[in-house]
């Protein structure tokens, strides 16, 4: 399949060679590792075949009406040009842009896609963007990184995955594992920050609106760490910027998150994207491809990737990052949706997913047995104690609502709960029924 | 072309979500809204149409970019990837998830048995990161054996830029191998370099020039003899599919690029998807979030008993992955083997029409790719390598890889993969050929090249000295 040669092009192909078959071609090869049987694999299917197959593998999972989980990964509403344009096969086929004179089109969407992120977060700076949220923080803790100036502190209010990462890139680089900042009442812990930072404190990582949905005094912590001479580190959801303070607001010298709101779906995970923005002095540390814009031989105006001087085919070992495939197909869908939602659709969205989450708090902390977790300011995700979360799940379950996340809090049976605009009043008004069911028993 | 900003009409709001008011209680409001466009669908549409209209893709043409593996992205690959069942949460209980578990599993079992390996981990999300997790694998089973001189890997100068990239990131320090005058490596030096320092070799094979090194058994061996173990670059894993497989040429450890080898799309840059395998006795280090296969026939995800830890969120690129198996499923065990011999003959077959006109450095057949040089033309009529990959543009052809490997001056890599028609390779011939004669007769034609294209040569200097990253 996808070979397109007759087999007499084969024929003739080998005769201008100079060869009499293939295997000819692979004398270099030595006969102790040329494989003399067929892979263990199943021979090829036709396309009809592996269609039924990958829709059987496809129906083997479970599709709920309604998902009340978040925890980093967001069911939002994604107008339909999103799809649509990224879908367009030139955007879909193209390989990184090397070649500015035939890729104005992806250099350009890349461009638009950095003064985006820029106007989302008030940072100066974007790259064209990395993985996921997770190794976004990670390089940012990298950039931080200076001679006798290598610690980084992450709040245990950063989501369990992202540290995780972080833990697994520093240690790498560093041989030591990042300092955690504990959490009061499930926010940083700023006296314990205080104690924690150091003249060898490269850099503070928390995240806004927090694990748990709470909106971290996060100006306070960007003195805190600036105070020390550290550098300030956000890790922000994109869609709460609808209506939230700016990382820039806040004081942070580097933000970065997971696009995945932005019109990426679920996706099991993947792929999404992970930004990255800092004030202008760092620009020059900032890892990954950027798009400058320029003039050609006329004086036009033109895209090209630039900086490049900081990347590994040019520095290679001395590189900061090893960064080379960036996600950006998902930066151009993320910036279609930015694009056609405009800053009104994103508020919209982020209001009527903080508004939801609002209704849902108010009914569920209305059954006996279930608290709020944490009191303070939220965005659309809000921690619960509940009296047995495996019971809930199993009832939401069932009426085919994907229910909050289960956590141990305290050794307390906790949900971490998130609305998003994709939930409508009436399934908030099933589930705290369905909850009250299983509560009550 | 007009910036998106630039059709921004104030005030202008597609109406794709009802109207809503910020709760009472929240305070934490940005001082201003961000300035994004405001445009409407109907001229966005029409803004991004231009845009992939200035975007050359493989359906745009031939695109012979060496390395990068540009083959044909079946159609039905993105009707698999937007499959509805496919977007669930990645936190979903296991039991609501079988069936996207059951795709990384049976992708995870099909590539131990093209590579060789015992185990693949999918996390990845490109090849620059499947190397940093396959060089934690190598330095957390020194650390398990005490071994803590081993700090040094070993590293060919033909070597991709983001092997010695990984390999620092991943706390080593980089100790470069020299090739010999056939583009291999060079085993005396090799022999010299390897010691109880060498924690482990990261190679590609074929190499970068496009050559199967065929002292291979002989270069693992002298590794394992000084205690190191082997990583294999999978970047050119498209000539040897069925063919020899890393894991029986001595290799510890692989990665692999879906987006090269297994025909998911490239995206203009990603999202990639770079799996990393590797034998038995390194499976307790593998990265969190594995999947495995329980007696019960249900799969869950793991984190090994002695990981590396988490390299990225949830399950790697799981849409990436979906698209690859479909290819593996597709193609199956003769259409792999039958992809990298016609990969392998495209390639000779190129490199035989244009031979006698252009300097190959290394003689001998090639793999999937070749590299020629243009230093000879470089020297005698001021024709760079670049100048020759611009002018194809003009002749519709995506330009080769240029200056890489930096063993050879001046060079190109041309890679035309399996997909190619046999007249795509024969216009491609006489499109070398034709501006072989420019360079003796009219080089200046060249030196100014491309003609046909919306732009011409950017001002790369400028953009870097003076950084303009964002519409003001």
């Amino acid at each position: 399949m996808y070979v397109p040669q007759t087999s007499d092009d084969r024929r003739a192909m080998l005769d201008a060679i100079g060869v009499k078959d293939i295997r000819s071609l692979y004398d270099s090869v030595p006969d102790s590792i040329y494989l003399n049987r067929p892979l263990d694999l199943p021979k090829g299917r036709p396309e009809y075949a592996v269609s039924r197959m990958m829709e059987a593998y496809a129906e083997n999972n479970r599709r709920y009406r309604a998902i009340l989980r978040g925890a980093g990964a967001y069911d939002r509403y994604t107008p339909a040009i999103v799809r649509r344009v990224a879908a367009k096969e030139d955007f879909v086929t193209a390989y990184t842009p090397y070649q500015a004179e035939v890729s104005q089109g992806v250099l350009q969407s890349i461009f638009e896609y950095q003064t985006m992120i820029c106007a989302l977060t008030g940072m100066d700076v974007s790259n064209a963007s990395v993985y996921d949220g997770a190794t976004a923080a990670a390089e940012a803790c990298a950039m931080c990184r200076e001679r006798g100036k290598t610690g980084v502190l992450i709040s245990e209010s950063v989501h369990p995955q992202v540290r995780e990462v972080v833990a697994t890139y520093v240690e790498s680089a560093t041989g030591e594992r990042p300092t955690l900042i504990p959490t009061v009442g499930g926010m940083t812990d700023a006296d314990a920050l205080s104690k924690l930072l150091s003249t060898e404190t490269a850099c503070v990582l928390t995240q806004q609106p927090n694990f748990y949905g709470l909106i971290e005094d996060a100006e306070k912590l960007a003195d805190l760490a600036h105070s020390a001479g550290s550098r300030y580190i956000m890790s922000v959801d994109p869609t709460s910027l609808g209506v939230m303070k700016t990382p820039r607001e806040y004081g942070a010298d580097i933000a970065v998150g997971d696009g995945q709101p932005l019109g990426l779906g679920l996706s099991f995970g993947g792929p999404s994207l992970g930004f990255m923005t800092c004030v202008s002095s760092l620009t020059r540390r900032l890892p990954g491809r950027i798009v400058g814009e320029t003039v050609d031989n006329e004086g036009r105006r033109c895209y090209v990737l630039t900086l490049q001087a900081r990347e590994q085919h040019i520095r290679r070992e001395k590189a900061q990052s090893n960064i080379c495939s960036n996600q950006a197909l998902c930066a151009l869908t993320a910036s279609v949706y930015l694009a056609s939602m405009g800053a009104e659709g994103l508020r919209r969205a982020a209001c009527l997913s903080m508004t939801g989450a609002r209704t849902l708090l108010r009914l569920l902390t209305e059954i006996p047995g279930i608290t709020r977790a944490f009191p303070g300011e939220f965005f659309d995700e809000f921690v619960t104690f509940v009296p047995d979360s495996g019971r809930i799940s199993d009832i939401l379950e069932k009426n085919n609502i994907l229910g909050g996340l289960p956590l141990t809090i305290d050794d307390k049976p906790a949900i971490l709960w998130c609305v998003t605009e994709t939930v409508s009043e009436d399934v908030l008004h099933r589930t705290a029924q369905l909850v009250r069911k299983a509560v009550e028993g | 072309m007009k910036l998106v900003f630039e059709r921004s009409l104030p005030g202008f709001v597609n109406n794709y979500l009802q109207d809503c008011t910020i709760p009472a209680d929240f305070s934490s409001v940005r001082a201003q809204k961000p300035s994004l466009p405001e445009v409407p669908e109907s001229e966005l549409a029409r803004h991004y149409t231009t845009l992939a209209s200035q975007t050359r893709g493989v359906n745009g043409g031939f695109y012979p970019l060496g390395s990068c593996t540009m083959k044909y992205n079946p159609a039905a690959h993105e009707a698999y990837a937007a499959l509805p069942g496919f977007n669930v949460h990645p936190l979903a209980p296991p039991d609501a998830v079988q069936g996207c578990m059951a795709v990384l599993w049976d992708t995870q079992r099909a590539l131990c048995e093209i590579c060789g390996m015992d185990e693949f981990a999918l996390q990845p999300a490109a090849g620059a990161h499947g190397e940093y997790a396959g060089l934690l694998l190598i330095r957390a089973f020194h650390r398990a054996n005490g071994d803590t001189v081993r700090r040094n890997i070993l590293i060919p100068d033909s070597a991709h830029g983001t092997n010695p990239a990984s390999a620092a990131m991943a706390g080593f320090h980089v100790v470069n191998v020299p090739s010999t005058s056939e583009g291999l490596v060079d085993l005396d030096a090799l022999r010299s370099l390897a010691n109880e320092e060498t924690a482990g070799l990261m190679l590609t094979n074929p190499n970068t020039v496009g050559l199967f090194d065929r002292n291979i058994e002989e270069i693992t061996r002298i590794i394992h003899d000084v205690g190191g173990l082997c990583y294999y670059d999978g970047a050119n894993l498209n000539a040897v599919m069925g063919i020899a497989r890393p894991g029986d040429m001595g290799f510890d450890v692989v990665h692999v690029n879906l987006h090269k080898t297994f025909s998911t799309p490239h995206g203009g840059g990603g999202p990639g998807s770079g799996p990393v395998g590797c034998k038995a006795f390194l499976r307790r280090f593998l990265p969190a979030g594995h999947i495995i296969k329980q007696s019960d026939g249900s799969y869950i995800s793991e984190t090994p008993e002695s990981s590396i830890g988490r390299i990225k969120l949830f399950y790697g690129n799981f849409l990436v992955i979906v698209r690859a198996l479909a290819y593996i499923l597709t193609l199956g065990s003769d259409g792999l083997k039958q992809a990298s011999e016609i990969a392998v003959l495209n390639a000779n077959y190129l490199l035989s029409k244009i031979s006698d006109l252009y300097d190959v450095p290394y003689p001998g057949h090639c793999m999937h790719e070749f590299v020629i040089s243009l230093d000879r033309f470089n020297k005698s009529h001021n024709v760079r390598a670049l100048d020759i990959a611009k002018a194809l543009i003009d002749c519709g052809i995506h330009p080769p890889t240029m200056y890489f490997p930096l063993i050879v001056q001046e060079a190109l890599m041309f890679e035309p993969t399996e997909t190619e028609t046999l007249a795509t390779l024969d216009e491609a011939a006489e499109a070398l050929r034709s501006l072989y004669r420019m360079i003796l007769e009219m080089p200046e034609h060249l030196q100014n090249a491309p003609h046909n294209t919306a732009i011409s040569r950017p001002d790369e200097t400028l953009a870097a000295r003076k950084p303009h990253l964002t519409f003001q």
